[in-house]
């Protein structure tokens, strides 16, 4: 956990108004893990004043990557910042997945951005695991493929791949995940969360979901990001410390 | 070497720097040492501490505002034992003066947890909070009342020795009224001001962001306010003042300082830039240095109204 000025080195438009950007941060690089987060102060204003959580898109060299649609000023701030213009990452923070384990599918959920951490997720595992991706989206618009391979889609309505939601499609292909070994992993709003969750323990596969929430330090001192435990009912989880990745059948959806 | 005298005095509690660190922005400072040296710091304030553990308000507890961001978390905390038994020994490794901050719903709790924790030598002193506006029971029930202020300053007393801090809220509308019976019931010294009650709408949703409907709101945004409350409390009652509201930078202290305050408490920068405090350390030592201020205690409460 650090604190580092980072230059951007290059911005990316993908279709659909989901921007990378490309930051030259080797004092991050070395130590992140796929579903790691990172807390960024967008600039040195007052205004917006808290750092922003971002999962880390992918890691090429000394370079990381990062991955957001313009949802408010911090964003919109972001992804009109100079080239060579440095950003204040605070990080790496939090758990990321849990890639050991007794298992040869990864099989990845994303729902929307969901799919952010995937990229590096996908690069850190494809030399070692099969790995099958479903991907989620209202339209075909909010379908992002980035980084990520052996594909299938689903779309609320119709516009691309399966009509319906990932976890239907998830349910289409249970036959397929019976007969490998497979370990579950997943990001996206939370109703698709929930139902991926039932989906899981109904077919006794295991699960690993990154979570979020707003908070504002990113690391355990402003206890803004509480997280239902299954374990212990008297006591939150935080998403920023505790996870953002839990094990699904350790937190409330 | 600089030769600038950076101590303050807190009634009988000696600090080497006017910099603390606000309750509920450094949880018991096992994460912010990572960035900041404790050692440096004049003190450090403990999250709220109540009897018993409290599991604090569900999600969203927090959301930023214009310059600022308000909080709900419901004074979650791990409880005086478990405090003393865990979080201590963590803190026993560091040479910088503690002070406990304790949370209660009734007038016994707040007696209670202070006598439990009262014997531990390496709390230096109390901090009272009767202001937090986010619990149901207690918090800014009390802080609105003079006479509940007064009462839990009385009985708290009578069980510690240490320095007692009541931490007032600026939810009123004559903050110095507080003060005086916080001072006259055997405070040692006043904190202000705590969060300013806020609130904020999700207008397409039309539901508040936070799930407890208002928080508290913090950072630049509330400066003004807590320096004129602040200078209120400075005008009428002779006590020192520990000035707490939307630090960003040594200027905010330099400014608490002249507005009346003895030290001041960093907050929501925390959250922002944990290594900011030891910044403003030196930076402070620096402007005093230059400015030929020899004693940074001088600058309490030296304003010029006229």
């Amino acid at each position: 956990m650090k604190i580092i000025d980072a230059p951007i080195k290059e911005h990316l438009e993908l279709d659909h108004n989901i921007y990378l950007l490309k930051v030259f941060a080797p004092e991050i690089t070395t130590i992140i893990k796929p579903g790691q987060f990172l807390n960024i102060r967008v600039s040195d204003n007052i205004f917006p004043l808290l750092r922003r959580p971002f999962s880390v898109c992918d890691v090429q060299g000394d370079n990381l990557y990062l991955m957001f649609n313009i949802m408010g000023q911090g964003t919109n701030i972001l992804a009109h910042k100079p080239l060579e213009s440095n950003i204040d990452i605070l990080g790496p923070l939090g758990n990321g997945f849990n890639l050991k384990g007794n298992y040869d599918t990864a099989v990845i959920v994303a729902g929307g951005l969901g799919a952010a951490p995937f990229p590096f997720f996908t690069r850190a595992v494809q030399d070692k695991k099969e790995i099958l991706t479903f991907i989620g989206g209202r339209t075909f618009h909010d379908v992002i493929k980035y980084g990520m391979k052996n594909i299938k889609v689903a779309t609320d309505d119709g516009s691309e791949g399966f009509k319906g939601n990932v976890v239907q499609l998830l349910n289409e292909n249970v036959a397929l995940f019976k007969s490998k070994n497979v370990k579950f992993f997943a990001c996206g709003p939370t109703p698709m969360l929930k139902a991926l969750k039932t989906f899981c323990i109904d077919n006794e596969f295991e699960c690993e979901a990154s979570t979020e929430c707003a908070m504002a330090c990113g690391f355990g001192i402003c206890q803004g990001c509480p997280i239902e435990s299954t374990q212990n009912p008297e006591k939150y989880l935080l998403v920023c410390k505790d996870g953002p990745v839990f094990n699904m059948k350790d937190i409330v959806i | 070497m600089s030769n600038v005298d950076l101590t303050v005095q807190i009634g009988p509690l000696k600090l080497r720097n006017p910099i603390m660190l606000a309750s509920g922005t450094v949880g018991y400072g096992n994460e912010i040492s990572e960035f900041t040296d404790l050692n440096k710091l004049g003190a450090i304030v403990t999250k709220s501490l109540s009897l018993k553990p409290r599991k604090g308000n569900p999600p969203q507890r927090i959301t930023e505002t214009p310059a600022g961001m308000l909080n709900a978390i419901g004074l979650t905390n791990v409880g005086v034992e478990v405090f003393l038994k865990e979080k201590i020994p963590f803190l026993k490794k560091f040479d910088v003066p503690l002070i406990c901050n304790i949370a209660a719903g009734t007038i016994e709790e707040y007696v209670e947890c202070t006598k439990i924790l009262t014997d531990e030598e390496t709390i230096k002193a109390f901090e009272i909070n009767v202001s937090c506006p986010n619990v149901s029971e207690g918090g800014l029930e009390f802080g609105n009342d003079v006479r509940a202020v007064g009462r839990i300053t009385e009985k708290v007393r009578t069980v510690t020795s240490k320095p007692i801090i009541i931490k007032l809220s600026p939810n009123v509308s004559y903050i110095s009224n507080f003060a005086k019976a916080a001072k006259e019931n055997g405070a040692d010294a006043v904190s202000a001001i705590n969060t300013l009650v806020g609130t904020s709408f999700n207008i397409v949703t039309r539901k508040p962001k936070i799930k407890n409907i208002t928080g508290g709101l913090s950072g630049p945004a509330i400066k003004p306010v807590a320096l004129a409350k602040v200078l209120e409390i400075s005008r009428k009652v002779e006590i020192p003042i520990i000035g707490i509201g939307g630090i960003m930078e040594w200027k905010d202290v330099i400014e608490f300082m002249i507005a009346g305050s003895s030290a001041v408490q960093i907050g929501t920068l925390n959250f922002i830039d944990p290594s900011a405090p030891g910044k403003i350390i030196t930076q402070l030592e620096d402007y005093c240095s230059k400015a030929g201020i020899s004693k940074i205690s001088s600058l309490t409460a030296s304003y010029i109204l006229e």
